[in-house]
């Protein structure tokens, strides 16, 4: 594209990612999760991929691909620490540690130190939601075309 | 002749919808309200998360989205092996 | 008052994407009116979920003794929204591979069953 695409892409790539991992990371407190905040950052990456052209990212396939395999390991890691109970029971919430904070019931104005297991479930499904969809615009940017039999 | 037959039909099934959408139920009066009233008053307690939405995706109903994320890995994993190159 | 008219905007999304499928010839055109289909749907089961007078099941911040909105159908609603994207993008990728062999992207043009 023209260079005041790129210029314009260069400077939102990092502003929609940073609001991605804000909407990721405040999942639990917020609107938002980790499937809406992956969604904002894959965004960005299909900006990067209109902007730039798909064949500047054509070698970074395999590390979407570690990305999205990164995340479903570690989500079904995380509903694995519950297994003493139930599978995907809560074992840190309230327990003091790791997002371990108790929360008193009713409005409160929000900590993000709390929820368990929850914040590191959004994270691991916001990787696995951005390394999915970045992944498929790539793959129709790159393969999609009339002539690329 | 088909054509005007096809648009009746359809015309006939959206008149149908339309109406399932007036009838179906006043709006914002929904049937059953316990199992929802259980996860907002105890998913502070409970699972210590403000968001209820959030408590009810990773806790309670962890498996769909378990069911989920093995969809979105299946669909892209589908779209790679139909759009590759071949030969290559 | 409203009255039923959230209703009666979903369905009338779900008649549209109906219409499309019905008189669209087109196989990009046809994803589209799955995706208002989806759409309606999604519209549907979060219209189904809401209180009256109700605000969203989060309690940071929340308005004191305000009733709360059903949280299941939202996030089941966000389960369906990413099934129907995955399909979605594994219809589009079918259309062309279809445009591939076939060289059109016609529906009533490749209703022979051979590869």
């Amino acid at each position: 594209m023209t260079v005041v695409v790129r210029t314009i892409a260069r400077v939102l790539l990092p502003i929609s990612l940073e609001f991605g991992g804000y909407v990721i990371m405040h999942g639990h407190l917020t609107p938002g999760g980790g499937f809406q905040g992956g969604a904002v950052a894959a965004s960005g990456l299909a900006m990067v991929v209109v902007a730039f052209g798909a064949k500047r990212l054509s070698g970074k396939k395999g590390l979407l691909s570690a990305l999205e395999s990164l995340g479903g390991v570690a989500f079904t890691a995380l509903a694995f620490l519950g297994l003493g109970l139930t599978f995907f029971a809560n074992v840190l919430a309230g327990a003091g540690g790791l997002f371990g904070n108790p929360v008193p019931y009713g409005v409160n104005p929000g900590d993000l130190n709390t929820a368990g297991t929850l914040p590191l479930m959004n994270w691991a499904v916001g990787f696995k939601v951005l390394a999915g969809l970045g992944a498929v615009v790539l793959l129709f940017a790159l393969f999609g075309g009339e002539h690329d039999r | 002749m088909s054509r005007w037959l096809g648009v009746g039909a359809f015309l006939v099934v959206a008149g149908v919808l339309i109406f399932a959408g007036v009838a179906v139920r006043p709006f914002g009066v929904p049937p059953r309200t316990e199992m929802d009233a259980y996860f907002n008053r105890f998913s502070q307690p409970e699972v210590a998360a403000n968001n209820a939405v959030t408590a009810i995706v990773f806790d309670y109903r962890g498996y769909d989205t378990l069911g989920e994320a093995t969809v979105l890995f299946t669909a892209v994993t589908g779209v790679a092996l139909i759009l590759r190159r071949r030969g290559k | 008052m409203i009255g039923n008219l959230p209703f009666v905007v979903c369905m009338i999304l779900v008649a549209l994407g109906l219409w499309t499928l019905v008189a669209k010839r087109n196989l990009v055109k046809l994803v589209i009116g799955i995706g208002l289909i989806e759409s309606g749907v999604n519209l549907f089961l979060v219209a189904l979920g809401y209180v009256h007078q109700g605000i969203p099941p989060i309690y940071t911040y929340a308005p004191k003794d305000a009733p709360m909105v059903l949280p299941t159908p939202q996030a089941l609603t966000l389960t369906s929204i990413v099934i129907g994207l995955a399909t979605t993008a594994l219809m589009l990728a079918f259309a062309v591979v279809i445009y591939r062999h076939k060289g059109t992207l016609d529906a009533r043009k490749i209703r022979d069953l051979r590869g």
